[in-house]
């Protein structure tokens, strides 16, 4: 019989840019999969890897300085920790910033957890003439120490075998115990007591961690106990009432202050004892600082910064054309196939206009969404992301917002092809809610991968000569749309001051394929399955929409007499050329003839068109007309934006299906682009003002959905609707009626 | 020796953390990154509209606001 696999878990903790990822992608390589935390919108990565028949679960942490009640993910990171049944915690530390480190896991090890230590980048600390005494700093701090290379891999078995003998300890906790000064201590010790004596939390937390949290000043943690057990609470409250006043009077300081100042003295004090030995001044400028004084140089900095987005544009426009066209080409052979095959009716009309027209529709921009989000990649692991944001602070500053509302801005669509959706989210490292919202609120406006179809369709139609200069203009309207937006919101709706930017800038590093491609794909990924399944359904429903009721008898009957009346009217032999050519793609026709076979299709697309107007699709669109066409927008844009609520890339595909079910002749299988380039209700300036439409208005309903939900309620969902409704037809009305009026 | 705000500080000027006037989050950011009093950092550069601040401490560079570096006292020769 085969041997069960003992399995543990433990999760990855530790500072942003310590190399967690890399090392979580070279523990669980692709046995691993995103999720959300319960309850919150928090990313959360879990993986497995094996170890001498050991299976182990791995749940990746936040990225986090510390363990505070201020941010969402360091709430998460701390909750998991204390309320999960995970046992042991590995907390990697960048070796060439160990003071800084080890401040998260003095805090980790107060939470009570066993903890082993990843000193990773080993490699890197010692290039910089930094030597740490691996097994000194695990003595003294009395938790295995592990020195590991997270790009190579190296030292990830012992790491796992640490993790593993760890997660076999019976002890529920650690003790863990540094000193924060005698005042600090008396009221510590008095506090543990109340604590202890009551049993207050302390199935969860450890007495001296709740100690410290109600000195700390940390709400969430007084609230809990408040609603636990008020007198106990407040008998604590007052302890820190006291502590407080007494350092106010005797040292001139706060208690979290104090225990800031021995957290990282007792930090020194450790690493004065053998564990570090420096050569060199701890402070001297690197290679990295080296490449920011260009990077972020007063006047390189910016232009690099413009060139490097603009590159990514054409990067993108330019390699993603060969696989574009295989997708388009795919999809092409599956639509032939389909009309050669299958049976006239309602089956037929379903695959080909509802299924592989919406879908494929979709997944052509596949490619051109995976190099997109290829080279973000690179911006993002390399460190310079953080130097956007370094960068453009004081311009965020201005309009409310914060300088890492760029994170949010940018995985949005800041740098077209993002998606709002998690982009949203990524507006959860915001700590104000003010600033949040604002982010929140507006990021909807940037050009997601899912617009980029939309965009891409109109700019090739209509602008098809301009095209990379065009796709950056909207990217300029989007941002300062954008943040114009969010400052009238910042001084109305949502008025108050900033939040601290207290942000780290990584050093650069050269990202790793391994993490790139991860990346890439999950993000990828996300795209796809929300094209396949949401888009999908959306098809079928608007194929339904698009296609019932239908004509009525008299109105079919009427259109076949038309028909008949033409066939009447000619001659045998020309209906038969006619028949004959439908057999052979390449038939010429005689003039007579083709005069015959344009006047019957002419009748076919005007039933067509009949029967579109009289589903339930078209009367919402036709309802909408006199109002839309102010904006220059007729039934069938209406309809293509309808569908757009639910994914903006429904736009194109119901475009698509709208003209395709409106148009007759198989052999004429023009993209849609060239029909929408035909159609005489199109021109430059509808285009443009579709363009802008779609750039400012509701976000598709799962943006909506992540809205509520990050502004933690509805009221929020539903302004983003009817807001950014309004404000996009009063932008659109106002270029159209303006441009119309100029003659363009 | 003479304590000036670090707003006040010129690039690549050095100094010595003295004091640090600010509660609740925001002075809970600036310690936890590890900015307390007697702290040594050098002023690295600013960003282009001059604003934010970054400097170097501690082996690594940390960037904040200027209005934020207003709260922090620093001694320099």
């Amino acid at each position: 019989m085969e041997k069960q696999l003992e399995r543990v878990s433990v999760a990855l903790g530790g500072n942003p840019n310590c190399g967690k990822t890399t090392l979580f992608n070279e523990l669980t390589g692709a046995r691993q999969h995103v999720g959300n935390y319960p309850g919150v919108t928090v990313e959360k990565k879990e993986g497995y890897t094996r170890r001498n028949g050991t299976e182990v679960h791995i749940v990746d942490l936040p990225g986090t300085y510390s363990l505070t009640a201020y941010s969402q993910d360091e709430v998460v990171a701390r909750n998991f920790i204390t309320e999960s049944n995970v046992r042991t915690v590995i907390n990697i530390v960048d070796s060439s910033n160990l003071e800084r480190n080890l401040y998260l896991t003095v805090q980790l090890l107060e939470l009570g957890v066993p903890v082993c230590v990843a000193l990773n980048m080993i490699d890197a600390a010692e290039k910089r003439g930094i030597t740490i005494d691996a097994d000194k700093l695990s003595q003294l701090m009395g938790i295995p120490v592990i020195p590991t290379i997270a790009r190579t891999g190296h030292g990830k078995n012992e790491l796992m075998d640490e993790a593993i003998k760890l997660s076999r300890t019976t002890e529920k906790r650690t003790e863990f115990e540094i000193s924060y000064g005698d005042d600090l201590d008396s009221a510590l010790s008095e506090m543990v007591t109340i604590i202890e004596e009551n049993n207050f939390l302390s199935n969860q937390y450890p007495a001296r961690w709740l100690g410290i949290k109600y000195l700390e000043n940390d709400e969430l943690i007084i609230s809990k106990g408040d609603a636990v057990n008020p007198t106990v609470s407040n008998k604590l409250k007052k302890i820190v009432k006291n502590t407080s006043t007494h350092l106010q009077k005797t040292l001139n300081t706060y208690p979290e202050a104090l225990i800031s100042d021995y957290r990282y003295g007792y930090i020194a004090s450790i690493l004065k004892q053998g564990v570090i030995k420096r050569q060199g001044d701890i402070n001297k400028l690197e290679l990295s600082d080296k490449i920011d004084k260009v990077l972020t140089n007063r006047f390189f900095g910016p232009l690099i910064m413009a060139a490097i987005v603009y590159g990514l544009y054409q990067f993108v426009f330019t390699y993603s054309e060969t696989p574009v066209g295989w997708v388009e080409g795919f999809f092409g052979l599956l639509n032939e196939a389909a009309s050669n095959n299958m049976s006239e009716g309602m089956l037929k009309s379903l695959v080909i206009s509802g299924i592989i027209d919406g879908v494929g529709g979709v997944l052509g921009f596949v490619p051109l969404i995976m190099f997109m989000f290829f080279g973000i990649s690179i911006l993002e692991d390399s460190g310079y992301l953080a130097r956007v944001a370094f960068m453009l602070d004081k311009v965020f500053a201005v309009f409310g917002l914060h300088g890492n509302s760029v994170m949010a801005f940018i995985v949005s669509g800041g740098i077209a092809g993002g998606c709002a959706v998690p982009g949203v989210m990524a507006s959860r490292t915001l700590k104000s809610k003010k600033e949040k919202l604002a982010t929140l609120l507006t990021v909807p406006f940037m050009n997601c991968g899912a617009k980029m179809p939309v965009m891409a369709l109109l700019v090739g139609a209509f602008f098809a000569k301009d095209e990379a200069t065009m796709m950056l203009i909207i990217t300029v309207i989007a941002w300062s749309g954008a943040l114009i937006v969010a400052k009238i919101l910042r001084m109305t709706v949502i008025s108050g001051p900033p939040t601290p930017f207290v942000m780290e800038l990584p050093p650069y590093r050269l990202p790793t394929i391994k993490g790139l491609l991860i990346h890439t794909w999950e993000r990828t990924w996300q795209y796809i399955k929300k094209a396949g399944t949401i888009i999908l359904g959306i098809s079928i429903i608007l194929w339904a929409m698009m296609t019932f009721p239908g004509l009525t008898e008299n109105e079919v009957a009427f259109f076949e007499n038309q028909r008949e009346t033409i066939q009447k009217a000619a001659s045998a032999e020309l209906l038969g050329e006619i028949e004959a050519a439908a057999e052979d793609e390449e038939a010429e026709f005689s003039e007579a003839a083709a005069a015959i076979k344009e006047q019957l299709e002419t009748v076919d697309m005007l039933e067509a068109e009949k029967a579109l107007r009289n589903s339930i699709a078209g009367s919402i669109g036709t309802a909408m007309e006199p109002i839309s066409q102010a904006a220059g927008f007729d039934w069938r844009t209406n309809i293509a934006l309808v569908g757009g609520f639910a994914a903006k890339e429904v736009v194109v595909s119901t475009l698509g299906t709208a003209y395709s079910l409106g148009e007759v002749d198989p052999e004429e299988t023009g993209s849609l682009s060239e029909t929408l380039q035909k159609d005489p209700a199109w021109n430059p300036m509808v285009a443009l003002s579709l363009i802008l439409f779609t750039i400012f208005y509701a976000p598709c309903f799962v943006t909506v959905v992540a809205i509520g939900r990050e502004a933690g309620s509805w009221k929020w969902a539903a302004f983003s609707m009817i807001f950014n409704t309004v404000l996009a037809f009063t932008v659109a009305t106002l270029v159209y009626q303006i441009g119309s009026a100029m003659g363009f | 020796m003479a304590v000036i705000n670090m707003r006040e500080m010129k690039d690549n000027q050095s100094g010595k953390i003295s004091s640090i006037k600010v509660e609740g989050e925001l002075g809970r950011r600036i310690r936890d990154m590890g900015l307390i009093p007697g702290t040594e950092f050098t002023v690295q550069g600013r960003a282009p509209l001059y604003d934010p601040v970054a400097v170097r401490v501690r082996g690594f560079t940390l960037s904040l606001r200027n209005r934020e570096a207003d709260y922090i006292d620093v001694e320099v020769n």
